[in-house]
């Protein structure tokens, strides 16, 4: 399990820069963003080099964000390969809470996934997928 | 049980104690009527003159008096006492109209102090034992009724006034206070507050006891204070007009609060019609004062929604008791036609673990129709990362407000700290659908 940061916003102007500003100007460097947003609230869930600096920080400054265990698989970047993993982890009764994924250059993708059963990782390798460990993504402060 | 500060009073059986108020109260309208030309006039133009009250019974016969006839004495005009009697001068903030102002006589700050004194007492505080006093000192009747009340039974007065919240947890943990004594939402700032700065004050504070009034406070919020600090919560009862805190209040049995009846006459009227209530019904609070020097009232208007708790207590105390506050005659909302307390909506957001005492309620006008929008915080570990938990949590607060309340909330879920943390008295309601778009 690797550890995404999650901060709640209000649909509020300028929110979502402050809260980008608050980690920028702490050194934090960010690998993904992704933005899930409601009538009134939004929830951005973000994968960063140093994410418990990143969330203290956060905290500190007024911010609801907290760090969010969630699952990271290496695929090949080409058609069907994220499919195949859905679809296994269906067969397996594994039930993705959310999901999306960037790509880290141009021969694979990281595929992050929220899935509340602790044995994901455990059917994941078994399956021959290559799970990311923490160091492999962000140093662990 | 714990220990009554006056037993002479507290416990007196209640004949003997009607019998003290009849007396009284006859003392009271003749004094009034001749010191007090709109009680002269009030009387007279009612037909009625000082000796036609007898019983307590014909309390019933006198005029009321309202807030707007304080106002209209401003600011000297109803003491009953030439100025070199006077003591000490409280008024309300007149933040909606004229000020209105309160004198006291020597005997009536004592008066005052032996009223607060009894509940200090009824929260096990003594001499040597510490109580911190974090309602505003000044005009406002809160800081100063307070610290009459601990030199009365002799406790050790820690006089913070409000503000200043570290200050207040650090020397309520350094100085091992016994009893807080301020309103519920600055009690609870503190309480959360000491747990930011890492204590656990259940734990690790000494203290036993909060008497806490000036504004409303809701069953959840009141056990929320008392998880937090590891205290009971004591709802003390008072209003400038009338003396300040201490006019009534619980004992430790929390089951209502008692009206020191030697001092004041408590009446239950239909807000509407003006006629006295059954008692354990609900209605206006009316009180009469029954020993006051400088500003006595008869029969004041206090607004305030209560009824009588039949029974007697376990405590001891004869001191008929009033329920908790339920809401003000001025602050109970018409919402789409619908009566509602904000008392009310707190209760239900109490059931909800989930979310912060902490609320705003805003009201705006969407063409003919009120709209009603109450902003929540959630509480610091809610697992906000879904957005499935955050939409059925806004979901269930919204559908429990529809069946207790009978009227659409829109819930908002905000971030923490927007809503303002109060120090004094909190504003819970905006209500802005007499502004103009």
């Amino acid at each position: 399990m690797i550890s995404q940061l999650t901060i709640f916003l209000q649909n509020k102007e300028g929110r979502l820069a402050s809260a980008c500003r608050t980690i920028g100007d702490a050194g934090v460097s960010m690998r993904s963003l992704c933005i899930a947003d409601t009538r009134d609230f939004g929830v951005a869930r973000i994968i960063c080099d140093t994410p418990k600096k990143a969330c203290d920080t956060l905290t500190e400054a007024g911010f609801r964000a907290s760090l969010v265990p969630v699952v990271a698989v290496k695929l090949g970047d080409q058609p069907g390969s994220l499919a195949a993993l859905l679809e296994m982890l269906d067969e397996k009764g594994m039930n993705v809470e959310y999901g999306y994924c960037f790509s880290s250059d141009g021969e694979c993708a990281i595929d992050v996934l929220k899935i509340s059963d602790e044995a994901v990782e455990v059917v994941l390798k078994e399956a021959g997928y290559q799970v990311l460990a923490p160091a492999d993504l962000y140093v662990e402060d | 049980m714990s220990v009554i500060f006056q037993p002479e009073y507290e416990t007196m059986p209640q004949e003997e104690l009607r019998s003290l108020q009849t007396e009284r109260l006859k003392k009271l309208v003749h004094y009034v009527y001749e010191r007090i030309p709109f009680y002269k006039e009030a009387f007279d133009n009612a037909g009625i003159t000082p000796d036609d009250v007898q019983s307590l019974d014909d309390l019933t016969k006198l005029p009321f008096t309202t807030k707007q006839d304080l106002r209209d004495a401003y600011p000297f005009k109803m003491f009953a006492v030439p100025q070199d009697e006077v003591r000490r001068i409280h008024c309300s903030s007149g933040t909606t109209g004229t000020a209105t102002v309160v004198g006291y006589t020597e005997r009536d700050l004592r008066v005052w102090g032996d009223c607060f004194g009894r509940f200090i007492t009824s929260a096990d505080c003594g001499k040597g034992d510490i109580i911190q006093i974090a309602y505003g000192y000044g005009l406002f009747t809160g800081g100063l009724g307070a610290h009459e009340g601990a030199t009365s039974v002799g406790a050790i007065c820690l006089p913070m006034s409000s503000g200043n919240t570290k200050r207040q947890v650090q020397l309520m943990k350094d100085f091992g206070v016994s009893v807080l004594a301020c309103t519920p939402s600055y009690a609870l700032l503190i309480a959360d507050t000491a747990i930011e700065m890492g204590y656990d004050p259940a734990k690790d504070f000494p203290i036993k006891a909060g008497i806490l009034g000036a504004e409303p406070c809701s069953e959840g919020m009141r056990r929320d204070i008392e998880r937090k600090l590891g205290i009971q919560v004591h709802d003390i009862y008072g209003l400038s007009e009338i003396m300040g805190p201490g006019v009534a209040c619980e004992c430790e049995c929390q089951n209502g609060l008692h009206v020191c009846e030697d001092h004041f006459i408590a009446e239950i009227v239909d807000p509407d019609t003006f006629e006295p209530v059954p008692d354990g019904e609900w209605g206006e609070l009316v009180i009469t004062t029954l020993s006051k020097e400088c500003s006595p009232l008869i029969r004041y208007r206090t607004r305030d929604i209560t009824r009588i708790v039949t029974g007697e207590c376990e405590c001891g105390r004869t001191f008929r008791r009033i329920d908790r506050i339920q809401g003000r005659t001025d602050d109970m909302m018409i919402l789409r036609g619908v009566n509602v307390f904000p008392s009310q909506i707190e209760e239900v957001m109490m059931s909800f673990p989930e979310i912060a005492a902490q609320y705003q309620l805003i009201l705006t006008r969407k063409g003919p129709l009120d709209y009603v929008e109450l902003q929540v915080e959630t509480v610091p570990d809610f697992p906000f990362d879904e957005i499935r938990r955050l939409e059925k949590l806004k979901k269930d607060l919204g559908d429990a407000l529809k069946s207790n309340l009978q009227i659409k909330v829109d819930v908002r879920i905000v971030e923490p700290k927007t809503i303002a943390r109060s120090e004094g008295k909190a504003k819970r309601i905006v209500d802005l659908r007499n502004k103009e778009d």
